[in-house]
């Protein structure tokens, strides 16, 4: 399998951070990192994280369906997740995501049809002060209102990824 | 970046360099005197260091209150396997979001943390395990630590003190039980984040199977101020047994939500109404929840006079926790937090100890239900049954965090429960429109 010259060089410091005959403790940054270049984690990523990573195919499964943001599908090109945990609760942030839903029309974990947009109801990500929050892949969006998810959903229906 | 205004009542210890241009960058924090408890510490033994730590009254800020100087000296500092230092940055206990703003604001004093701890224990290399929804949280540290190699206070020989160390940063992938510090060191270990029996404890067995220790992000952060002005001075700033100051994150029914740096014992009605502005729109409390959601909720009447530290918390059968502040006002459903919290744990359960697994998701089921109107009498006592079934039976503190609040609000707003019974959904849902912030 062939990454971007960026992503091999994280692979190759990943391997070196851990003490010897400890690879295996790359394994999942290797799949977050490969999962964000490639959409998602596929059957050949997980045998080539194995073979990088002096473990089996199986031993990567495993570990993979752990964690709740190493996924085997692709999600939209923009990953809307909203958190709806106590804090965000307390401010309305389950009726935000009911309004993300009808707004796009698909529901938890779904994509939209022409594969930009994809949405999730999330655990607490650590915005609690600032809630309600919303992360669009990687960046947070705090004091989300139902006028401002608008805008932002608006802007990634046309954003070139 | 500052999210939220800071408050004339806080007292900046940790964040004292939040605020200045470029505060995250390794030339401001030279210049505020950065690294300069490293280098005392370097001139000191491990004994004095630890004696420093212990004399501060530094309790673990991840929620579980261990005494810091205390759980140093676990560690056979003498044993021929190398030893490790592990920040745990895996913040995601709902209602904290503290070491998010440590890291991005001051990273450098994490470092510098770090390195007192290496010393303190003889340990050469070191993880700061960060949860993965926090990428630009990982790259801000990324950054700091490739500063800190390229001026020399990281790598080898550190400023001509003789002592090396390598610090790494390891990315989660979104797992709350990788918090529990067993559980974090198997996923540094590129395993599923279940929890280890202990004993062994990871001061002795931990990283790799090598002594480890094992601190939350703000712990480290407070150990340079307390070298550098004395572990007596930070004691000071405390109360009795419990020293220093907390990063509390005000979530919830106030006006100003925010993250704050306010003293251990800091009165609890001062910090909503003053620190927090008050509950917002002219309500009242009616549940407060002191450091994140697995803490049994307090009602209005017990907080009066409580204070933020671990005794006043304790005698009320509760926990400081993490930090995380949850304040509720009166008109909240109590079922539907209940079953919000209760969702939380059911989806973050690993599903190794059976009472966790089977109690957290059958609950889930009877609060739904319950919430929907479909609850009978029975019910109230069924759920306070398999969360008593749950308490001290498992592994790790999952399965206690999830029965304690749903046994505290259970028992304290039962007439709540009781006002659902009527075969309608939720009494207390207002038709109220969304709240704008």
């Amino acid at each position: 399998m062939t990454f971007s010259p960026q992503l091999e060089a994280r692979f190759e410091k990943l391997l070196k951070s851990y003490p010897p005959g400890r690879q295996r403790s790359a394994m999942i940054p290797m799949l977050m990192y490969a999962q964000d270049e490639i959409g998602s984690v596929t059957d050949e990523l997980i045998t080539e994280v194995a073979a990088r990573t002096g473990t089996t195919p199986l031993q990567v499964n495993e570990v993979m369906s752990y964690y709740s943001m190493l996924h085997r599908k692709p999600l939209g090109k923009f990953h809307v997740q909203v958190c709806t945990n106590i804090s965000c609760l307390l401010h309305d942030g389950d009726k935000l995501y009911e309004h993300a839903c009808k707004k796009l029309g698909i529901g938890h974990k779904e994509v939209t049809a022409d594969g930009q947009i994809s949405i999730e109801e999330v655990e607490c990500m650590g915005a609690c002060s600032w809630a309600p929050a919303i992360q669009v892949n990687y960046d947070f969006h705090h004091h989300v209102t139902p006028a401002k998810l608008d805008e932002i959903l608006d802007r990634l229906k046309k954003k070139p990824v | 970046m500052l999210f939220n205004e800071p408050s004339p009542l806080e007292t900046k210890v940790l964040t004292r360099r939040f605020g200045l241009p470029n505060s995250a960058s390794i030339d401001t924090y030279l210049a505020h005197e950065g690294y300069q408890a490293f280098l005392k510490a370097s001139k000191m033994t491990p004994d004095e260091i630890i004696g420093e730590v212990k004399t501060s009254n530094l309790r673990g800020r991840g929620g579980a209150g261990f005494p810091t100087g205390m759980k140093w000296s676990f560690v056979p500092r003498t044993s021929p396997k190398p030893k490790y230092i592990v920040v745990n940055g895996d913040e995601s206990e709902p209602g904290t979001c503290k070491d998010r703003v440590l890291i991005e604001n001051d990273p450098h004093q994490l470092i510098e943390g770090v390195l007192i701890a290496g010393l303190s224990v003889d340990a050469h290399a070191g993880y700061v395990y960060i949860r993965g929804e926090y990428r630009y949280i990982i790259e801000v540290m990324e950054k700091a630590i490739d500063e800190a190699y390229a001026k020399g206070w990281l790598g080898k020989n550190i400023q001509g003190t003789g002592f090396d160390f390598d610090l790494y940063v390891h990315t989660g992938a979104g797992a709350y039980e990788c918090g529990e510090e067993s559980a974090l060191l198997e996923s540094l270990e590129g395993k599923r984040g279940v929890p280890r029996i202990r004993p062994p404890f990871p001061a002795v067995v931990g990283a790799f199977q090598c002594p480890t220790i094992l601190n939350n992000v703000e712990t480290y952060c407070a150990v340079p101020a307390i070298i550098r002005d004395g572990g007596a001075a930070f004691a000071a700033l405390g109360i009795p047994k419990s020293g220093g100051t907390k990063m509390t994150c005000l979530t919830g029914h106030v006006n100003r939500p925010g993250v704050y740096e306010l003293k251990i014992g800091f009165p609890v009605k001062q910090m909503i109404e003053e620190v927090g502005g008050g509950i917002r729109n002219g309500r009242k409390l009616k549940a407060f929840i002191p450091g994140g959601s697995s803490c049994p909720v307090l009602t209005a009447e017990e907080v009066e006079g409580a204070t933020m530290d671990y005794d006043s918390m304790a005698s009320r059968k509760t926990m400081l926790g993490s930090g995380g502040v949850i304040i509720i006002d009166d008109q909240t459903c109590m079922v539907k937090a209940a079953l919000r919290i209760m969702r939380f744990y059911s989806h973050e359960s690993c599903g190794w100890c059976i009472p966790c697994r089977e109690g957290t998701t059958w609950l889930k089921k009877i609060l739904t239900r319950f919430h929907e109107g479909g609850g009978t009498r029975n019910d109230i006592v069924l759920i306070g049954d398999i969360a008593k079934n749950m308490l001290g039976r498992t592994f790790c503190p999952l399965g206690d965090a999830a029965a304690m609040p749903t046994l505290s609000i259970v028992e304290k707003f039962r007439h709540e429960f009781e006002d659902h019974l009527n075969g309608k959904p939720c009494p207390y849902e207002h038709s109220g429109t969304m709240v704008t912030v």
